[in-house]
């Protein structure tokens, strides 16, 4: 198994909120997980659950006000980065952490050439001169694969296909050999196919430079083909936390479920899609209960009175859920304020 | 008839419950706006001003006193008089009527035909298009003041010949943001379908087009106000508008600079009357575009 | 690029001939006959008459128009009906002097709109925004006549500090300048605000902090280059206004530049002049658009592509 020193971030209780005119959203309400080295974590939910919120926190980018990290830690190599300056956050975003987003088009900044956007980092992080950091850029475009890359670092963004951008993007974000990648939504805005080569990508360049990455991403196809440990996120909790193939073969909250059974499978015979009943609760007005409870097929009393714990099961993986406690068979289907 | 037809199926009760809705928030909006507001009482109190100045001006602001010229402010003349022995205070409060009215008679002017112009322009398109929208640009290649300088040159300084000068100054602004407003309106699907029900262009221009393109025209109106009530004022001001005795704010700054030294405040006053009535009218139209159109707000 | 300017340039020969035609039409409108005004009182008829002919005053628009737009082309305005001078040499004895007090003051506005803008920017709804916005507001609301009489007044008559009128040294040139240049500051301040805030929300500028970049760095190279692109525009235009201000603002601290000989032609009714010097500014001003379009269309090249 992973030694303990392999770990090196570890997200704990972390509290990400909103505070605007409409009232408090809780877009991150208390996430743990942690990441090994050289491994791929996959944060899976719907669009809303907070988990491009909770990877924008680890690097502290949300935009304050109105957004504010109100608890928890964010562990990097023994250190929590919350309490980190300002000064030291930058010396580790986009040299020790980085990060790539879903819109290649727009991540770009479109009055410069790629080559200087990428240049850019080594002159920020590892003091190069000019040239030398457009030598570097060069190398980096070469190394994600765009051909005649001393011509292409001379042109602007616009002058490249979404995943040419999507590359440059990578090349950015790998140029000082980071420990860990944070991908958003790295593929959603590709083509299928180009979606393909990039995952692809990524993973070869994973191999080589050892790094951890998280992968954002609400495709359990994406989890399936790149991910080791995958954190199921809704409505600003973990509601599963296991190993890919466990979440696969048994995936156990009814949220995974429903995402699972919303996909169309190979393996086995399905009567039909089902898309999962009712609405994401407004962030501004959560549940009392489990967050999935109004959509839950499964849910009784206890469900809407009171949040589960996110508990180990027998297997190791976690799961936020009364069905998998002990409590589960004392209820019957009365809640506390009455009739459900 | 078929009109009639058509508005039926259009102005369903559910539409018109959306436009209330829209209304209602759009006040809500406008009221969050504090400086809007502001800007919206200054207006109002000057509109008042110019209505009842006959009634509340303490003095017939034509009655020349030569024995009283230049007096500081005082209990008997609040703002001082002037070299003739005017009272400035009765002078300002009838300055606030040509002011707002020629603001407003120019504007209307301008708009009506810019109007007329952006809505023939997008709505026909091609060679039509292009020749107003040449016309337009023609109008715009002069800049700033000119062109109203020239049109009241060619006129001759008059009040009515500013506010023909200052209206056809202000065309281009309405001909533009209502070609622009109509071609996206046009765009939209609900017009292809009462075109289909068989409404003529003259219906869907008006009753169609035009209700939909209103916000940018009011907004634009306002804050042109602003522009309009300046370059008239700054027309008379350069002796080419009001003509003695007419007491229009920018003649009496005029008059006013002659003394400078001696009585500041024949100065002082007449510009602050065209300062906060220009600010007021900004404020206002500031927060009338942000509560239209909240996409646009910071 | 080159194929662009071209093209631009092709563009502006209507509507120069345009504004020549409208320039010929307003003077056409003028009551009263020219021929008159040239011959003096007490002329006889003949006279008149001989005047009206060699004006060529006796032929069909169009024609008077062509004969005009072959004069204007050649640099022949006509002579002022005031001095009996070229149009031409006296407008080019008044053109630098307007030019001087118009460069001066786009240079201010845009100098002094653009920091405040961008403070405002980087501090949204702070005190220091709002009272940049509120001065802003001033700015665009003030007649630009009483902040020339108030500068006057407070610097010249009160403090002493600068010279009441006239066009002699630098210090002449400092209150016309802010008098002239305080619209577009505001203006320009407003615009960058707005521009660099629309800006700050892109995605590229979330790419530049993750990327490490100091908050320095992000504002002024990944945002400002963006940013300014629509406030290129509003600066073209800006001058605009400001040729036209440059009459009053001339008129208010008495510099015999281009805008004080319109408004003095007016007032002698002297035609030639008011269309040779209402002319040039257009002219100018045209100039002024082409080379802000080409520097727009240089600081923005994706619009080659959409």
């Amino acid at each position: 198994m992973l030694e303990q020193e392999d770990k090196i971030l570890e997200v704990r209780q972390l509290q990400t909120h909103f505070f605007t005119d409409e009232g408090i959203s809780k877009a991150v309400d208390g996430v743990d997980f942690v990441l090994h080295k050289g491994e791929t974590l996959g944060i899976v939910g719907e669009s809303g659950c907070g988990k491009s919120i909770t990877s924008m926190s680890i690097l502290r980018l949300i935009d304050s006000p109105p957004g504010k990290i109100v608890g928890g830690e964010v562990v990097f190599k023994g250190e929590n980065l919350l309490s980190k300056s300002e000064a030291t956050m930058r010396k580790i975003r986009g040299n020790e952490i980085s990060m790539i987003f879903q819109e290649p088009m727009t991540s770009l900044n479109p009055v410069f050439s790629v080559g200087e956007q990428i240049a850019e980092v080594f002159r920020v992080h590892q003091n190069m001169g000019r040239k030398e950091a457009w030598k570097k850029a060069v190398e980096m475009l070469k190394l994600v694969g765009i051909p005649s890359p001393e011509e292409r670092a001379k042109q602007e963004p616009h002058e490249l296909s979404g995943g040419m951008r999507q590359r440059v993007m990578i090349a950015m974000a790998l140029s000082c050999n980071p420990e860990i990648l944070i991908a958003d939504e790295p593929t959603t805005a590709l083509d299928v196919t180009i979606q393909a080569q990039i995952l692809e990508l990524m993973k070869t360049l994973q191999n080589e430079l050892g790094m951890g990455v998280i992968m954002i991403t609400h495709d359990l196809g994406v989890v399936s083909e790149t991910c080791d440990r995958v954190a199921v996120m809704y409505a600003g909790k973990v509601v599963e936390y296991a190993t890919a193939d466990d979440l696969f073969d048994q995936p156990k909250h009814p949220y995974t479920i429903g995402l699972m059974n919303s996909l169309p499978r190979m393996d086995i015979d399905q009567e039909s899609l089902q898309a999962i009943p009712g609405n994401v609760p407004s962030p501004y007005n959560m549940p009392n209960g489990c967050r999935f409870a109004p959509r839950c097929p499964h849910a009784k009393g206890i469900c809407h009175d009171a949040i589960p714990e996110l508990r180990n099961t027998d297997d190791g993986s976690q799961v936020r859920c009364w069905m998998y406690t002990p409590e589960w068979e004392d209820h019957s289907d009365i809640t506390k304020a009455g009739v459900k | 008839m078929k009109t009639e037809v058509i508005d039926e199926k259009i102005q369903s009760p559910i539409r018109n419950k959306v436009k209330k809705e829209k209304w209602r928030s759009f006040y809500l909006r406008l009221q969050k706006n504090k400086l809007a507001l502001v800007g919206g009482i200054i207006v109002l109190f000057y509109m008042l001003l110019a209505l009842t100045a006959s009634l509340i001006a303490p003095h017939d602001p034509y009655e020349i006193d030569l024995l009283n010229k230049l007096q500081q402010p005082s209990m008997e003349h609040w703002l001082g008089t002037d070299d003739k022995g005017r009272d400035v205070l009765s002078r300002l409060l009838y300055g606030a009527q040509l002011s707002l009215g020629v603001g407003f008679a120019s504007l209307f002017l301008g708009a009506f035909f810019g109007i007329i112009l952006g809505i023939v322009a997008g709505y026909y398109g091609k060679w039509i298009d292009t020749i107003i929208m040449r016309f337009i640009d023609i109008l715009l290649a002069f800049p700033g003041i000119l062109l109203a300088l020239a049109i009241v040159a060619a006129l001759g300084s008059s009040l009515i010949n500013v506010t023909i000068a200052v209206g056809i100054f202000t065309i281009p602004v309405f001909a533009r943001i209502v070609r622009g407003s109509t071609l996206s309106v046009k765009k939209l699907e609900y017009i292809d379908a009462v075109r289909s029900l068989g409404a003529n262009d003259i219906t869907i221009i008006f009753k169609h087009i035009l209700p939909n393109i209103l916000s940018p025209i009011i907004v634009q109106g306002t804050l042109r106000l602003a522009t309009v009530i300046l370059t008239t004022s700054a027309l008379s001001f350069l002796g080419l508008g009001a003509q003695p005795p007419l007491p229009e704010w920018g003649a009496m700054l005029s008059n006013g600079r002659d003394f400078l030294f001696s009585a500041p405040y024949l100065t002082i006053f007449p510009g602050l009357a065209i300062a906060t009535l220009v600010l007021g009218f900004n404020l206002f139209g500031d927060g009338l575009r942000d509560a239209l159109d909240p996409r646009l707000k910071k | 690029m080159f194929v662009y300017i071209i093209r631009r340039f092709l563009q502006t020969i209507p509507v120069l001939l345009g504004v020549i035609f409208v320039v010929f039409l307003i003077m056409k409108l003028v009551p009263g006959d020219p021929a008159v005004l040239i011959a003096g009182e007490g002329a006889t008829e003949e006279t008149i008459e001989t005047i009206r002919n060699d004006l060529g005053l006796n032929d069909p628009l169009l024609v008077q128009y062509f004969s005009y737009l072959k004069d204007i082309v050649q640099g022949d305005f006509g002579e002022s009906i005031r001095s009996n001078r070229p149009v031409f040499d006296e407008i080019m004895v008044r053109l630098p002097i307007t030019m001087e007090l118009a460069l001066i003051s786009i240079l201010f506005s845009i100098v002094l709109g653009m920091i405040a803008g961008i403070l405002s920017a980087t501090k949204p709804n702070s005190i220091a925004d709002i009272t940049i916005m509120l001065l802003a507001l001033i700015g665009v609301s003030f007649p630009s006549f009483w902040i020339g009489l108030m500068l006057i007044f407070y610097f010249s008559v009160q403090l002493q500090i600068f010279p009441v009128a006239g066009w002699d040294s630098w210090m002449h040139i400092v209150l016309p300048s802010i008098t002239l240049g305080a619209m577009g500051a505001a203006i320009i301040a407003r615009m960058t605000r707005s521009s660099m805030l629309d800006v700050i929300r892109q995605d590229y500028i979330r790419t530049a902090r993750a990327k490490g970049l100091k908050n320095r760095v992000i504002i002024y190279k990944h945002g400002l280059k963006n940013a300014i692109i629509p406030v290129i525009t509003v600066i073209g235009l800006q001058f605009g206004v400001l040729l036209g201000g440059a009459v009053i603002t001339e008129t208010v601290f008495a510099i015999n530049g281009l805008g004080r000989l319109i408004v003095d032609s007016i007032y002698a009714r002297d035609l030639p002049m008011i269309q040779g010097t209402v002319l040039t500014a257009s002219v100018i001003f045209v100039i002024v658009n082409l080379i802000v379009d080409t520097l727009y269309r240089y600081f923005n090249k994706r619009i080659e592509l959409d």
